[in-house]
């Protein structure tokens, strides 16, 4: 079906948010004293906010959907993460080889392991712990705080207390020079990941039909029923993927840090709620903005200021709180 | 639907019938006994005063709430306790009072949403932007842009992108301009010639008699008048004990 | 014969246990814990009277915003450590008088409040599930600001710090021992919060029993017809959210000064915030002698249980996993699970379970 004319403007896009992205690397620029440190602050940042999107875009996206707070979404990363964890330590000799593919053999089944036990436990928390409290945020909020203490202790049960160290493979670790500037190469390889999920879900939502559906279902679901969809199914659909997601950004922030244990996940809640906040609850894009400013932020300010880096993310979500109390992109719910 | 036994109180002429429907929203009893039926083909009108329970009524109907006693058949089925998509896909479609536009995405993907079959062929296509030449101007356009009246269009071409058995619509003409409401008027007509059902809530009087063939009123939540439309509208007494006003006061 | 009785009814602001076990659980624990130091002799017990004692306190101002207002905040355990460091940083550096206690009290009050209204004005406009997540946000920086600006908050360490004489385990009051026991400045200081925590929840029965708090409840049942009515349903909850703020501080005044200590792990961590919850919804939401129970109950389990469990998981060892999910260390998982449960079947917690079988 063609049509021939277009009078409005196909997508509108809000650029300010963008531009307030690129802003940010722009004015650090000034700030910091050489070019090199500010490429490889700037990398860090991206890195760091690629990571944080990972793992907050599921719970954005089911926050849109469902109108579900999900405080177990952490305990999914530390799952995910510990999943992951155990394949890497199983598979060391491919960790250490020098051979880019023998490192990829170890893990893309340790990425796919954090998905798939993440994406299992969404299911089950779908399932048995947040479908009889759907509608009541109070309840949602106690019951998935419960599930986020039970899973965190039974880590401790399955896997031990005591954090453990996370081996990065061979051709992941240290870093590339182009001439005076130093950039890791894992950093590198979280950017890239980071692009390809961002990438990955634009697709699906704006060119298939169920991402049509995710869409619609987050501005008026009763609406999508009323068409004679079964929301409930996407419902699960959405969360699982989600929850898988979260799994997948646990192992990638494990291997940054380098260990992992269980509060790790509650951890970085924090920092994947002030992105959510930052972004608009239910906008992938701005999770994704929001999460690059907080990640940019924190490594500009790190180095700048020491002082302040720990209060730069709350300092930069009461800003653009004031600015915009829906967040970057608001998400209106018909 | 001579073949269903259960529907001595639904006539083979009627496509939806409800009987003693009760309807509770939280601790506020919305609808208190609705009886009313619905005529195979026609349009008939719901009318009444603000508050009286007829947006409750559809949305019972199509299940958004659900009737705490009561039934509802559609097409001799009992459809009382069908979830809402089940029932859209049984052919009734629902135009609610917000009009239900996915405002993010385009005309476009708010049409291919609603063609459940797969993309609308073009005899039908052109056949409604014949109805409302504005889909057509605006189809790639995002749907939050487009003017109220456009939205509404756009929320009824959703309706009949794909031939349904009963339509239910919800205020089609609130908060448009004259001229709009007669395109309304004129696409309604058309719709009319089709073999779909409509039950249409109404508040403009006129709008109400230039396309009803049938009328219910309600009133504090149950029907207090059912019969044709041009009975309803020659007689200004009834009317104005039923509505608190004649039509043509409303002019 | 109906003075006393109305007197009572004053006391507790018309809100009656309304369930005979309860009312007798009540008046045990009251009785406990007023006559501790006779009752319970050691350090040991003495330390658990005390902390049940602040966390009734601390667990009832934080059931005015969850069970009254229906908002879940993460910034307790802030208000918590403001009260604490409060009194630890202003007895630390003025010196350990009446009056540094008093200052540093006011100073901390008034820091609450405007922490806390500043909190809620900034979310609490746009959605509750905003207030959660911002309270979480602000609630782990201010625990980071506590660890990082050591010369000041002593960092990790936090501060240890001296009382007025009066109140030391050295000092005697008495010549001779009083029912058998030696009645020192500890046991003074255990008085000292003992009588100011029950003042404290006798306030905040009234705050719920008042107009104020029947608005809070109607705004918590339905918030778009107490607008309706009339009602800034974000004025009543930031004023809700400011009085829980200030019997938090209050809270954390008591237990410093119990602990003579103040520290990131003893008022802001995220394990406590875990643990208010858990005494909240266990008890009883909505209801303040929930509180009571829910905090008597868990102080008391968190020191005897583990004991208990050890006890347990030693006997069992040899059997695979059972040992595990019994260590000591675990405790926290059957309250987990507790918890998940009592929000699906008992949303009225322990209370709520009696007032429903009472005859």
């Amino acid at each position: 079906m063609s049509a021939d004319t277009t009078v409005i403007a196909k997508q509108r896009i809000d650029w300010v948010p963008v531009a307030l992205v690129l802003g940010v690397i722009v004015i650090a620029l000034p700030f910091i004293p050489s070019l090199p440190t500010w490429v490889t602050l700037t990398v860090a940042g991206l890195a760091m906010g690629m990571m944080i999107f990972i793992m907050a875009s599921g719970l954005t996206l089911v926050f849109g959907l469902m109108d579900v707070m999900n405080f177990a979404h952490g305990a999914f990363i530390s799952v995910g993460a510990y999943g992951a964890v155990t394949v890497l330590l199983a598979m060391k000799p491919a960790m250490q080889s020098a051979s880019m593919l023998e490192n990829l053999s170890a893990m893309l089944p340790a990425m796919l392991a954090a998905i798939v036990l993440a994406g299992a436990l969404g299911w089950f928390f779908e399932r048995v712990v947040i479908r009889p409290v759907y509608g009541d945020h109070l309840k949602q909020i106690l019951v998935t705080m419960g599930g986020l203490i039970v899973c965190e202790q039974l880590i401790h049960v399955v896997w031990g207390a005591e954090s453990i160290a996370v081996p990065r493979p061979a051709n992941f670790s240290g870093a590339l020079t182009f001439g005076d500037v130093a950039v890791e190469r894992y950093r590198i390889f979280a950017v890239l990941l980071g692009l390809a999920v961002f990438l990955a879900m634009w697709l699906v939502l704006n060119r298939t039909r169920v991402g049509l559906l995710v869409r619609a279902g987050v501005e008026n679901p009763e609406m999508v029923e009323a068409l004679g969809y079964r929301i409930r199914r996407l419902f699960v659909g959405v969360f699982v993927a989600g929850s898988g997601l979260a799994g997948l950004g646990g192992v990638i922030w494990a291997m940054y840090q380098e260990a992992v244990n269980a509060q790790m996940g509650m951890q970085v809640m924090v920092l994947i709620f002030i992105v959510i906040i930052i972004g608009g609850l239910g906008s992938v894009g701005g999770c994704f903005a929001g999460a690059l400013l907080v990640g940019l932020l924190a490594n500009y300010t790190g180095y700048v200021l020491p002082k302040l880096a720990l209060g730069s993310n709350i300092l930069l979500m009461v800003l653009i709180l004031l600015w915009r109390p829906r967040g970057l992109y608001p998400v209106g719910k018909a | 639907m001579a073949d269903s036994r259960n529907d001595r109180a639904a006539p083979s002429a009627s496509m939806l019938v409800l009987e003693g429907v009760h309807t509770h929203i939280g601790q506020y009893h919305i609808l208190q006994g609705v009886d009313f039926a619905v005529p195979r083909g026609g349009l008939t009108m719901l009318l009444g005063r603000n508050g009286a329970g007829k947006t409750t009524c559809l949305r019972t109907i199509m299940g958004l709430w659900r009737a705490s006693r009561g039934s509802i058949h559609f097409n001799g089925k009992d459809i009382t306790r069908l979830q809402t998509p089940d029932l859209a896909r049984r052919g009734v479609a629902y135009v609610p009072e917000n009009m239900g536009i996915f405002a993010g995405l385009t005309v476009r993907e708010n049409m291919l949403l609603a063609a459940r079959s797969g993309p609308p062929d073009e005899v039908r296509l052109d056949w409604i932007f014949g109805l409302f030449p504005a889909m057509k101007k605006f189809w790639n356009g995002v749907a939050g842009n487009l003017s109220g009246g456009q939205k509404q269009m756009l929320a009824i071409c959703r309706a009949i992108v794909e031939p349904r058995a009963l339509i239910l619509v919800d205020e089609p003409s609130k908060g448009l301009a004259p001229a709009i409401i007669a395109n309304m008027i004129e696409a309604f007509r058309e719709l009319k010639r089709t073999d779909t059902t409509l039950l249409v809530v109404e508040q403009n009087f006129h709008f109400a008699r230039a396309l009803g063939d049938n009328v219910a009123v309600m009133d504090a939540g149950r029907i207090v008048h059912s019969g044709r439309m041009d009975a309803l509208a020659a007689d200004e007494a009834l009317q104005t004990r039923l509505l608190g006003l004649s039509l043509e006061s409303h002019q | 014969m109906s003075a006393p009785v109305s007197f009572l009814g004053e006391l507790l602001s018309g809100d009656r246990p309304r369930s005979r076990v309860l009312a007798v659980l009540l008046v045990a624990v009251l009785i406990a814990l007023a006559a501790a130091p006779f009752l319970f002799p050691g350090t040991r017990s003495l330390n658990v009277a005390a902390k049940v004692a602040v966390f009734i306190v601390l667990v009832a101002s934080y059931d005015l915003l969850l069970g009254y207002t229906g908002i879940v905040s993460f910034a307790h355990t802030m208000f918590f450590g403001i009260g604490g460091y409060g009194v630890g940083i202003a007895m630390g550096k003025l010196g350990a008088g009446w009056g540094s206690l008093a200052l540093g009290v006011a100073i901390a009050l008034v820091a609450a409040t405007v922490l806390a209204f500043a909190i809620g004005l900034l979310s609490l406009r746009v959605r509750a599930i905003f207030f959660t997540m911002i309270t979480l946000a602000v609630a782990s920086f201010f625990q980071i600001l506590a660890s990082q600006l050591s010369w000041f908050t002593g960092g990790e360490d936090g501060l240890n710090f001296k009382l007025p004489p009066m109140l030391l385990p050295s000092t005697r009051l008495f010549e001779a021992p009083l029912f058998g026991v030696d009645v020192t400045g500890r046991i003074l200081s255990y008085y000292l919060v003992f009588l100011c925590a029950l003042g404290l929840f006798l306030v905040l029965l009234r705050v719920v029993n008042s107009p104020f708090g029947r608005v809070l409840l109607a705004i918590r049942e339905n918030e778009f017809r107490a607008e309706a009515l009339g009602y800034r349903t974000v004025v009543y909850r930031s004023v809700a959210n400011c009085v829980a703020a200030l019997g938090a501080t209050c809270a954390g005044v008591l237990y410093a000064l119990w602990l003579r200590y103040t520290g990131p792990d003893t008022t802001l961590s995220f394990n406590i915030m875990i643990d208010i919850l858990l005494m909240v919804v266990i008890g009883g939401m909505g209801t303040l002698y929930g509180a009571v129970l829910g905090a008597t109950l868990f102080v008391v389990a968190q020191n005897y249980l583990q004991d208990l469990m050890k006890l347990a998981s030693d006997g069992l060892a040899g059997v695979p996993l059972l040992p595990a999910l019994l260590h000591p260390d675990r405790w926290l998982l059957w309250l987990g699970i507790l918890f998940i449960l009592c929000v699906y079947y008992f949303p009225n917690g322990i209370v709520g379970r009696l007032r429903k079988t009472r005859t």
